[in-house]
């Protein structure tokens, strides 16, 4: 299954046209312990790039956003009561939403594992 | 459970006789704490505090379709209920009048009665902006007489006395720089911001209309001088620093900072919110700045928080007075203070204004008890002011570095502020805990997680209020929360254990406010 990553420190996993998506270890590394999530409702339609949403830590509260188009099928609702799976799994329990790929060829654009290390490697 | 909200506490839930207590109470009071129900809890829809006459069953309705069709569910209760019950909320709260408020950066300083006497005289209180300028040469002399020494102790050309905040001043000082690039045709986009700037830096440059480019600290938590340089050119509109910066340094680089951006054909903005540390010391203006904004509610002790409105008038450099904001006051040679205001800016040589910052001539109410405040302590007082300011900081820096890390600690003295970090805490303790943890020690907590840069972050401002007394049970204090979170100490993740509330859960608190009263069912 193949994991793209953005410049926003998000990740998407891939499989079919079912993508799951959150935020990078790098991400939960600069937030610091996360106290709040929203996730997007099941249904929502979110065009690439648009506001899909919210993470907040005891320093600062980011806008979560959709790397590719797509209508989401759910939101994870384990965030809620335990926000700190972000911190704990951020690349795994610790997802934020799952969407149908509207379309793949948006993938095109996004780094794979190797270039975001090196993405992140640049800001450090 | 969620992390932060271990007592499970939320609006609603029922409050135990016994809150934790070895000797519970069948109140649910502790002593003379009071346990304070909502006012709906207390009153009831029976009970009217005002005595109304009853309605006149003759008299038409006149409202129509627009007539209430039920009961609202308004609570009733006397007065002397309604009273109690905000009295004893009061009680609950926490105030610069009760105790030390260490929040870094925030500069919260003493009110002095003096100020406040002064402020209450109705020829200051009960003045109107639209008044006949002829009615408030008093009040206009204030103001002018309060931009004199504003002048004077920054070393400056001209002061904007309007903006009302220090955030608004950055932009009125953003503004000024805007005007005088557009005036010489200049195009340039960027703003470069040092890592070590208050966070609205940026915010205010971006609201203004620039590009924004950071700037990286050195090991010594200051600006990088050489990047800085590197950086410089043809684009780059101004430069935004923070000095001293909100590692709580003095940035010794200013001056030459200020000449390479002036030979690179920029401005400087200095943010003054920390202009209480080096206030009678340093003049920003011998430092090369154009603009600065001085928050007279830190340096000048006017009220803030939850006690008053800021104030932030700038202080600007001789090539940027023309383009500073109307309204402004003019002493003229026969002693008679005048308003400038657009119909007579041409009269007074101000012809380039970029306009208003507010409809009006700024916080009177803080003028007057910024002006007090510098009058009542003179220049003498005032140098002893910002050098005791420092002297706290340093006293509490190096009584705590020994049991907690100071990032910046081999950077020479700190400035009017002491940070310090989580580093070296047992796993899962954090800088959260040893906050919650001062609550029950009987001190509100500083200020956490800024800035930034520094992980963990505690960030101590003392200011020159407080006494060597007090500083000693502060640092006793924290000396021994800063042991029980390198050790690990479980009951430290569950303070506070002496509040009347446990660890609430402040982010839903914010998140998804309880705003209207809701009954809950007993359980």
């Amino acid at each position: 299954m193949p994991r793209y990553f953005t410049e926003e420190h998000e990740w998407i996993d891939v499989d079919g046209d079912s993508a799951t998506i959150g935020i990078t270890d790098y991400a939960q590394e600069q937030l610091g312990d996360v106290v709040f999530v929203e996730t997007p409702q099941a249904g929502t339609q979110l065009a690439k790039g648009a506001e899909a949403g919210v993470v907040e830590s005891v320093k600062a509260a980011s806008d979560v956003y959709a790397p590719i188009s797509g209508t989401v099928t759910e939101g994870n609702t384990a965030l809620e009561d335990e926000p700190e799976l972000v911190n704990s799994s951020p690349e795994e329990d610790g997802w934020f939403f799952k969407l149908t790929v509207a379309d793949a060829s948006e993938l095109e654009g996004l780094m794979d594992e190797a270039a975001y290390e090196t993405f992140c490697e640049g800001l450090d | 459970m969620n992390q932060i909200n271990q007592s499970g506490w939320k609006p609603g839930t029922p409050i135990a006789a016994d809150h934790g207590g070895d000797y519970p109470t069948v109140t649910g009071n502790k002593a003379l704490m009071l346990e304070e129900p909502l006012l709906f809890e207390l009153g009831t829809a029976e009970t009217c505090g005002v005595d109304l006459p009853a309605p006149d069953p003759k008299a038409s309705n006149r409202l129509g379709p627009m007539a209430r069709e039920s009961d609202i569910g308004l609570p009733g209760l006397s007065e002397p209920e309604t009273v109690r019950h905000y009295t004893r909320l009061s009680r609950q709260n926490y105030a610069i009048d009760l105790g030390l408020f260490p929040l870094g950066s925030c500069t919260m300083k003493h009110n002095p009665r003096l100020n406040e006497k002064v402020a209450r005289m109705p020829g200051f209180a009960d003045v109107h902006p639209l008044q006949p300028v002829d009615t408030v040469r008093g009040a206009l002399g204030v103001i002018n007489e309060l931009a004199h020494w504003l002048i004077e102790l920054t070393g400056m050309h001209g002061v904007a006395m309007s903006p009302k905040a220090g955030a608004h001043g950055e932009l009125c000082g953003m503004l000024c720089i805007r005007a005088a690039l557009e005036a010489r045709r200049d195009v340039r986009q960027v703003v470069l911001v040092p890592e070590s700037a208050h966070g609205t830096n940026p915010a205010t440059a971006a609201f203004a209309g620039y590009e924004v480019e950071d700037i990286p600290a050195g090991a010594d938590g200051r600006v990088d001088l050489q990047a800085l340089k590197a950086r410089l050119g043809p684009d780059v509109a101004a430069v935004m620093i923070t000095n001293p910066n909100t590692c709580g340094l003095f940035e010794r680089d200013m001056k030459a900072i200020s000449d390479a951006v002036h030979a690179a054909g920029g401005f400087v903005y200095c943010d003054g919110a920390n202009f209480n540390a080096i206030m009678g010391r340093v003049r920003p203006g011998d430092l090369g700045v154009d603009a600065m904004h001085i928050n007279l509610h830190k340096t000048f002790s006017t009220p803030h928080g939850g006690g008053g409105p800021g104030s932030g008038p700038v202080v600007l450099s001789e090539p940027l007075c023309p383009y500073g904001p109307l309204p402004f006051t003019a002493r003229m040679e026969d002693g008679t203070v005048h308003l400038v205001e657009e119909e007579n800016a041409d009269q007074f040589g101000h012809t380039h204004s970029f306009g208003r910052m507010t409809a009006f001539h700024g916080q009177m109410g803080m003028f007057t008890r910024a002006l007090a405040y510098i009058l009542s302590h003179g220049v003498d007082g005032l140098r002893q002011a910002s050098g005791d300011a420092v002297l706290n900081a340093n006293y509490l820096l190096r009584s705590l570095d020994d049991v907690l890390d100071a990032p910046f600690g081999d950077a020479g003295h700190c400035m009017h502020e002491a940070l310090l970090s989580d580093h070296g805490f047992a796993e899962g303790m954090t800088t959260l805990d040893v906050a919650k943890g001062l609550i029950d020690e009987g001190f509100h907590p500083m200020t956490m997680y800024f800035p930034l840069v520094v992980h963990g972050a505690m960030l101590v401002e003392p200011t020159e209020t407080e006494s060597k007394a007090t500083l000693d049970q502060f640092i006793a204090a924290m000396r021994s929360l800063a042991e029980r979170a390198k050790a690990g100490d479980e009951t430290l993740k569950t303070a506070p254990h002496h509040a009347p509330r446990a660890r609430l859960d402040e982010a839903h608190a914010a998140r998804k406010p309880v705003l209207a009263y809701q009954e809950v069912a007993n359980g």
